[in-house]
Parts: C-alpha cells; sequence; structure tokens
C-alpha cells in the first residue's frame, strides 16, 4: 500500500527513534467532554445505542467507583497523581467497526502503516481488530474462521447482536466491584474484543488487536471477553503502542476469559505506553474443567503499570499460567504480578515473572497463591527473579501465599541479581561494545520466557529491549 | 481512604496528644508509676508511650484493635487481642516452679533470673570473675537504679515498622521485669546466661523485658524462657528484647515460648548489629492460643553477619503470627533467615517476612527462606516473603514452600519394616532437626526435643 505524504505530515512522523513515538491530528466525531459524571454515562450509551440494561449497569458500576477508596495502603502513592476530573472518557471517531481495508478512513490508515498492521494483517493475522482510540477502526476477520462459527466482535456488538452468549458471562469473572478501577471499567468501557470460539474449534493463527491511544488527557477503557467453549482453543495477542504526551493519560481495560471444559486460553499481551500513561488492568480468567489459561505479559511501556492477571481454577484437573516479563526505566514503576486462586482438586499453577529495572526504573512483583481447605492435589510453583542495572534501580517481591488443605503443595522463590561483571568482561574481550554486552546479557535473562512468545512479538521485544538499554551502561 | 491511623507508624519516643484510656487504666499506669519512682528520664518515656497506647482510642478496656487495612496485619485474626492491663495481678509468687533441667550442671550457667508474673523470684548471680571483668547481669529494675546512665543510652529504644506499635507502647508504659546484660569488650563468656519468665495467676499479664548490651570482640548466649507454671483460663504477655551487637560482638541468643493454651503473646525481638558482629537470633514457638512474633534486625555495621532461625510447632486451633524484618543498612553485610512451621489439627500460621537492602549496602547477601509442613488438611500456613532491594550489586533470594510429608520417604521407612505412626514421627521430628542442631546448648536443645515430643503427645 502507497501513501501519499506532504512535508508538514512527513514531519510529523518522522520520529522514527521508537514505534508510536508520534501524534496525529485527528478530529474527534463523538466527544464526552472532560470529567465524569452520570451524564458521560449517558453520552457514551447514547451514542453507542444501547441496551437499558448495559446502561443501567455502567450508573451502577459508577456508583461503585466513586464509593471505592485508592488502594493506596498497600499500593504507590503515585495514583494520587491521577485526576479525574481530567480526563476524557469517551472519544470515537464515530464510525461502525469497518470490515474491508478499503472502507478505513485514509488518515486513519496513515498511523497505522506506522504501526505495521496490514503486513501483518495480510501476512498470517485471521483478524485484525485494531483499536484506533476507543472504538475498532478496522475489524476483517478471514472466512474462514466464520464458518467455523468463531464470532471477534468489539463489546457494543456483542452484547447487542450475540447477547444470548456474552451477557451469561460479562462482568462475572470480574465483578465491577472488584476494585477501584474495575467499577471505572465497567462505567465507561468503549472498544475492546468479545471473542466466542464454539465448541472443539481450535484457531489455529492468534487473533491480534492493537491498540493505540491518542488524544491527550484521554483515558482508554477497552474492555475484553474471551469465551472458549468446550474442547476450544484460541490465542489472542493485544499489543500497544502510544504517543507521547507532557500529560498523564489514564489505561484501564478490564479482560475477562472463560474457558470451558477441556478448553485452551492463550493471551499475549505486549504493553509499551508511553512513559506518562497509568495503565491499571484488570485480567482475570475462570478455567472450568481440565481447561488451560496461559497469560503471557510484557510490561515496557507506561508511568505505572498495576496489573496482576489471574485465573481462577474452577474445575479439576484446570492449569493456569502466567509468564510476565516487566522493564522499568527511569520514571517507571512496573508493579506486575499474578494471582491464582485454586478452587479445584488437581488443579495446577505456575507463574514466572522476571524483572529488569534500569537507571531510576522500578519493579515490583506482587502475587497470591490461594488453595483453600477441602482441597486436594493441587500444586503451585513461583519464579521471581529480578535483574538490578544500575546503582539506583530498585526492586520489590510482596507474595502472598495460603494454603491448607491434603496433599497439596506450593513453593515460591525469588532472587536478585545483577548482570556479571565477568560476563561483561568476557563479551568485551571478543569486541563487542559494552552497551552490545549489556543487552545481550539483559536478553540473555528474560530468553527463556520471550521464547514464549509469538516470533513476531520475540523480534520486537528483543529489539525493544535492545532500545531500552541504549544508555544505561554506566 | 483508609483509616491512616491505623497505617502510620507510631514513634514511640515522641509524646503524642490526647489519650482517651478510661479512668480504671488511667488508674493503674498512674499507681504503677508511682510505685516505680524511676528516674525522670524514664518516667518521661513512660508517659509517651502511654499517650501512644492510648492514642485513637485502639486500645479499650476490651483489648487492642488492630487497624484491618494495615498491611503489617495481612491474615491475622483482628480480633481477640482482649486486654488484661486493667486487672494486672500483682502476685508474689513462693510456689513451685517447673524445672527446665537448664543448667543443672550449673557450670553451663553464667547467671540465672527467674519472674513469675513479672516478679523477680530468682537470682543467682555470676561469679566474682565475671564480675571484676565488668560483667553487669541484673534485673531490669535493680539495673535502672543502679547503672541509670548504660539503661538511658539503651532502654526502650527499639522502634520499627512492624505493626506491633500499640504493643510495643504498651509494653514500655509497664515493663519493669526481665534482664539487663552487659559485657564489656573484649569479655568472652562460654556460659549461658538465662532468664525465666513464667505466668502463674489467671488472667497475669506480663512485660518481660530483655536488654543485651554486647561490647566491642565480645562474646555471649543468652537463652530466654516464657512459660507457664501453671495452666488456667488466661495470660498475656507483652515482651520485648533488643540485642545490641558492637563491632566483632559474637552473640548467640536462644528464645523458647511456651505458655499455656490460653495464652496470648506478643513479642518483639529487636536485634542491632554492629561492624563484623556476628549474631545469631534462634526462637522456637511452641504453646499460646495466639501468638504474635515481630523480629526487627538492622545491619548497621559494614561486614555484620545475622543468623535468624525460628521453629514454631502449632496445633489445635492455635494461631502463629510472625514477621521479620532484615534491614541491610551497611555494606557487605550478611543476612541468613530460616523459619520453620509444623502445622497440625485446625492450627494456623503466617510468616510475612521482608529484606530490605537500602541504596549504600552494596554487596549484601540476603537470604529468606520459610518452609511449612502441612500435617493436617485444615491446618493453613500463609506466606508473605518479601524484597525490598534499593542497590544492584546484591545477591537476595528468598524462598517459600508449603507441603506435607513427602509420601516417597514415608513408603521408603515403612518397606524398611518402620511402623506408620514412628514413620511418621521420624520424619517430623527430622524437620525439627534442622533448626534444634543449630543450638549449641546441649542441655536446651534435649529440653527443646523434649518440649517438641510433648505437642505430639508423648
Amino acid at each position: 500500500m502507497s501513501i501519499e505524504t506532504d512535508t508538514a505530515t512527513a514531519n510529523q512522523i518522522a520520529i522514527d527513534r521508537e514505534k508510536g513515538n508520534f501524534r496525529y491530528d485527528t478530529d474527534y466525531a463523538f466527544d464526552a467532554g472532560v470529567g465524569l459524571r452520570p451524564a458521560t454515562i449517558d453520552y457514551i450509551a447514547d451514542v453507542k445505542g444501547e441496551e437499558p440494561w448495559v446502561r443501567e449497569f455502567r450508573h451502577k458500576a459508577l456508583k461503585i467507583f466513586e464509593s471505592k477508596p485508592m488502594p493506596t495502603h498497600w499500593a504507590t502513592k503515585d495514583l494520587e497523581a491521577i485526576d479525574f476530573s481530567k480526563i476524557r472518557y469517551y472519544l470515537s471517531q464515530g464510525q461502525k467497526p469497518s470490515r474491508t481495508w478499503d472502507e478505513v478512513p485514509a488518515d486513519i490508515k496513515k498511523t497505522f502503516e506506522r504501526l505495521g498492521i496490514p503486513e501483518q494483517e495480510r501476512k498470517f493475522l485471521a483478524g485484525v481488530e485494531a483499536q484506533f482510540d476507543s472504538e475498532a477502526a478496522y475489524s476483517r476477520m478471514k472466512e474462514g474462521l466464520s464458518k467455523l462459527g468463531v464470532i471477534f466482535v468489539g463489546p457494543t456488538e456483542g452484547l447487542k447482536d450475540h447477547a444470548e452468549i456474552f451477557r451469561p458471562w460479562f462482568g462475572k469473572v470480574i465483578p465491577t466491584s472488584d476494585n477501584k478501577f474495575s467499577a471505572l471499567n465497567s462505567a465507561v468501557f468503549s472498544g475492546g474484543s468479545f471473542i466466542y470460539v464454539p465448541k472443539g474449534v481450535k484457531v489455529k493463527q492468534p487473533l491480534q488487536a492493537y491498540f493505540r491511544i491518542n488524544a491527550e488527557n484521554f483515558g482508554q477503557f477497552e474492555r475484553t471477553l474471551i469465551i472458549a467453549d468446550e474442547g476450544a482453543e484460541v490465542t489472542y495477542m493485544e499489543g500497544c503502542t502510544a504517543p507521547k504526551f507532557e500529560t498523564a493519560t489514564l489505561h484501564s481495560a478490564v479482560v475477562e476469559l472463560v474457558a470451558l471444559k477441556g478448553a485452551k486460553i492463550q493471551y499475549i499481551t505486549v504493553q509499551n505506553w508511553s512513559n506518562n500513561v497509568f495503565n491499571l488492568v484488570t485480567k482475570r480468567g475462570l478455567a472450568h474443567e481440565e481447561a488451560e489459561i496461559r497469560w503471557i505479559d510484557c510490561n515496557i511501556g507506561s508511568r505505572l503499570t498495576m496489573k496482576y492477571p489471574g485465573v481462577i481454577l474452577k474445575g479439576r484437573k484446570a492449569r493456569g499460567e502466567v509468564l510476565s516479563i516487566a522493564l522499568a526505566g527511569d520514571g517507571q514503576h512496573q508493579d506486575t504480578g499474578a494471582k491464582m486462586i485454586h478452587a479445584a482438586d488437581e488443579t495446577s499453577s505456575n507463574i514466572i515473572a522476571k524483572s529488569i529495572s534500569v537507571g531510576k526504573g522500578r519493579s515490583t512483583y506482587r502475587g497470591l497463591v490461594q488453595i483453600p481447605k477441602h482441597l486436594k492435589n493441587c500444586k503451585n510453583n513461583t519464579e521471581c527473579d529480578a535483574l538490578l542495572i544500575n546503582a539506583n534501580s530498585r526492586t520489590d517481591t510482596y507474595p502472598a501465599i495460603t494454603v491448607r488443605g491434603e496433599g497439596n503443595s506450593v513453593q515460591h522463590e525469588a532472587s536478585v541479581s545483577k548482570v556479571s561483571a565477568e560476563q561483561i568482561f568476557y563479551m568485551r574481550s571478543r569486541g563487542l561494545s559494552e552497551a552490545a554486552a549489556m543487552s545481550l546479557s539483559v536478553n540473555g535473562f528474560i530468553n527463556d520466557l520471550v521464547r514464549e512468545f509469538p516470533m513476531e512479538y520475540s523480534v520486537e521485544l528483543k529489539r525493544l529491549i535492545e532500545l531500552e538499554m541504549e544508555g544505561s551502561v554506566g | 481512604m483508609p483509616s491512616s491511623a491505623a497505617t502510620e507508624e507510631i514513634p514511640l519516643n515522641s509524646a503524642a496528644a490526647s489519650t482517651s484510656a478510661s479512668p480504671a487504666l488511667e488508674a493503674t499506669f498512674a499507681a504503677a508509676l508511682a510505685t516505680a519512682r524511676e528516674p525522670i528520664w524514664l518516667e518521661q518515656l513512660r508517659r509517651d508511650a502511654w499517650a501512644i497506647a492510648n492514642r485513637d482510642g485502639l486500645i479499650s478496656a476490651t483489648g487492642i484493635t488492630v487497624g484491618k487495612s494495615d498491611e503489617r496485619w495481612r491474615f491475622s485474626g483482628h480480633k481477640g487481642w482482649t486486654l488484661g492491663g486493667a486487672n494486672r495481678v500483682e502476685s508474689s509468687y513462693t510456689g513451685q516452679l517447673p524445672d527446665l533441667g537448664i543448667g543443672a550442671n550449673s557450670t553451663q550457667i553464667a547467671g540465672r533470673l527467674t519472674f513469675a508474673d513479672d516478679q523477680l523470684v530468682g537470682h543467682s548471680s555470676h561469679s566474682a570473675d565475671l564480675a571484676r571483668k565488668g560483667v553487669i547481669f541484673l534485673p531490669l529494675s535493680e539495673a535502672i537504679a543502679k547503672h541509670p546512665e548504660l539503661l538511658r543510652e539503651h532502654l526502650f529504644r527499639s522502634d520499627h515498622a512492624l505493626g506491633g506499635g500499640k504493643f510495643l507502647a504498651l509494653h514500655q508504659a509497664y515493663s519493669r521485669s526481665g534482664a539487663f546484660l552487659y559485657v564489656p569488650d573484649n569479655v568472652e563468656i562460654p556460659e549461658t546466661f538465662f532468664a525465666a519468665h513464667w505466668t502463674v495467676s489467671p488472667g497475669a499479664t506480663l512485660f518481660p523485658h530483655t536488654l543485651i548490651v554486647a561490647g566491642a570482640n565480645s562474646k555471649i548466649n543468652f537463652l530466654d524462657y516464657y512459660g507457664s507454671a501453671v495452666n488456667n483460663d488466661s495470660a498475656w504477655i507483652a515482651g520485648a528484647a533488643t540485642i545490641i551487637a558492637g563491632s566483632g560482638a559474637k552473640v548467640f541468643r536462644n528464645s523458647v515460648q511456651n505458655l499455656h493454651a490460653r495464652a496470648l503473646s506478643y513479642q518483639c525481638d529487636t536485634t542491632v548489629c554492629g561492624r563484623e558482629a556476628d549474631v545469631k537470633n534462634l526462637s522456637v514457638h511452641l504453646v499460646a492460643q495466639r501468638a504474635r512474633y515481630e523480629s526487627y534486625s538492622k545491619l548497621n555495621g559494614a561486614g555484620a553477619n545475622l543468623e535468624l532461625d525460628a521453629l514454631t510447632i502449632a496445633s489445635g486451633t492455635q494461631e502463629f503470627d510472625q514477621r521479620t524484618f532484615q534491614d541491610h543498612a551497611a555494606p557487605r553485610a550478611k543476612s541468613n533467615l530460616l523459619f520453620k512451621n509444623a502445622l497440625l489439627n485446625d492450627s494456623r500460621t503466617i510468616f510475612a517476612g521482608m529484606i530490605r537492602v537500602e541504596p549504600n549496602a552494596e554487596e549484601t547477601d540476603a537470604y529468606q527462606q520459610n518452609r511449612n509442613l502441612l500435617l493436617n488438611p485444615t491446618a493453613e500456613a500463609d506466606s508473605l516473603p518479601g524484597l525490598e532491594i534499593q542497590n544492584q550489586n546484591v545477591r537476595c533470594t528468598h524462598g517459600a514452600t508449603t507441603s506435607r510429608l513427602d509420601p516417597e520417604e514415608l513408603f521408603y521407612l515403612r518397606s524398611r519394616g518402620v511402623p506408620k505412626n514412628v514413620a511418621y514421627q521420624l520424619l517430623v521430628f527430622g524437620f525439627f532437626e534442622e533448626i534444634i542442631q543449630k543450638v549449641e546448648n546441649e542441655a536446651l536443645a534435649e529440653l527443646l526435643r523434649k518440649l517438641a515430643r510433648e505437642k505430639f503427645g508423648n
């Protein structure tokens, strides 16, 4: 696809150092204004043409959001920097999700071109749900998938056209009152993906969605619900890049996964918001009998990320896994972790978390593992490793483990280390620059987790880490 | 917003604004203060602490309230810390106290202090030889009178962030019993100093204190034993111990908590390690209805070496709540923590540990390990092992495991003809032995083995 670019546009998109580090002017056809009031909710519901029960759900959520305190008794005080009255809660081009590439407006295409979406879509992706600000701007699924009965839509469409599938699980894995930010999302959600994979259908290619934030002071509140019916398998990939702005923006998503008997869901995230974004996300999966849910989570961007993907192991022999990579640079706090709630016999869970703190960056692991008393033969394994690059880097580990019952076993291990001086010396003696040696060493530290990502993600990840490591030596 | 009063750390040495104690509590405190006739600085410390204990009404006649949103009390029961402060029993017990069999061979004991319901009932002082070297081993009240300058420097200086501020304040307001040990520089004493604290009367409220000041390059062994001479309805202990190890000092302190099944216990250990100091603090927790143990250690001196060990055997519906903090504030220091819990019946243990490495503490080597052995399906073990690392040139690891006995080990023993219950006990006692064998005093190690066996009813 060729794009005409005039000089002004070329200048605007010329900063090529980091993917997504540019801003593109767009006219926002719908704008709910600044701040959060019941009227904002009505406005969003009106624009989306939602049914009364969804509107009611949003209003109830707003009340819960207002009544909940900030969790600063355990979380960072940086949360207090969020001014909820200065955020735009809804913004959209007012466009329906497009079916074909030709229908996508040209200026939005230009932005997507920068993110490389069309190529990826052309090459091998089953369907692309590229989120441009609040509304899905582009959405297409290969015919084969449609024939299999796979539903891949946005929340508005999902709750309107497929209510019988999505409504029973909507807000059930993560109740509105779970925490302050899940309540906020429930009040103002827009955008995201609703996916249903029918019984026995194994989706071979990963489903993918790109998210972007492109308006100053604008929070993005996407809502994702993935249901894999009995024996179904699906992989979903979510990647984010966001332009850099001077004032903080808020991103607060809710992602619910439901894996019915014997189903497998893999959810992959590469998060690279710009360093002024508050990324406060609630992600949880419900695994029924013999089902498997895997969260593969990589956090590189944002000012503050608080994200603890969880799995409720509800059925016998269910399996949950969280693989997490966090990279915290100057001015960043990656507060990530995992939750494993065992609720049936013979369930097993595995958590592997690796974090790297660079410069004044701070990375935190918080974990929760619960095995109640009526359960038998449950297992959990947790490993968290932290790598500190500079003298003033910081890392914290706060796991919480509760075990009762018969034949259950839990092991938790954590270690903190630095890059070995001998390794660096060896590589330098072989002619590598110090920065290259450092980058190689850091990539080696997370290599076994990076391999779990799909190919193009792991390549992108390595590049991102090389970029972050530049200038961190000394 | 959560109540800030509950989460805020309470500085013990600053005067607080308002007190709201009930008249009965206030009268008890005033009477105790008047009777004691202490130096002005100490009276002031007690008044400050009393004000803090009563601030925000967190202590009432019915007990101590713990802030529900306080992370330092996560998993702990918030209720049930009923307080005996108002009905303090001032008994002078003359009856027989149990014989622990420690120091039967008196050459192993350097000095002995025995308290029943906080009253001194036995004092076998150390040898004239030690006295000549400048060693001081006295009951706290006597030490205050005889060595005010030493006490003023060190007494009630433990002040930390493990959540038990109210208990410590109450302790500081009332504590007059316990041992003070001072060993001058370069004095090495192979024998053990021994302090026993017994609960006797029903409703007894005890505030035992231990203050150990070890001079540079000194060497000492110290044992605290907290026990119940009589099993009755209730007992309440709020104890604190401070161990100050000077440069190159070698200190080995043991404590054993073996109260009765209705007792409530709060115990706070503060360990301060100077340069190149070598300190071991080993605690054993056996019987109480509910026991909270806080262990705060500060590695102030470069190259200090600290070992923290604990063994807990919980049975019935007992709750053992243990919070530890390894604060590395100096370079090249090493700390190693191992807390082992065995859980029977419907018991519950909580281990919350934290290693903090301050920005200047390079080449820190810190380890923290919690091992829970679940011997019954309805027992519950909670683990919160934490790390806060602010220097990159460190080696810090922690591990926590919770499991039952290894079925393969049991199978092996049974295949060798060992009956099931014996095999079970061998494995459980093997689990304890890792801690017990660190006790150098043979008599004490034997006592611990005996007490552990008693918990299993044989």
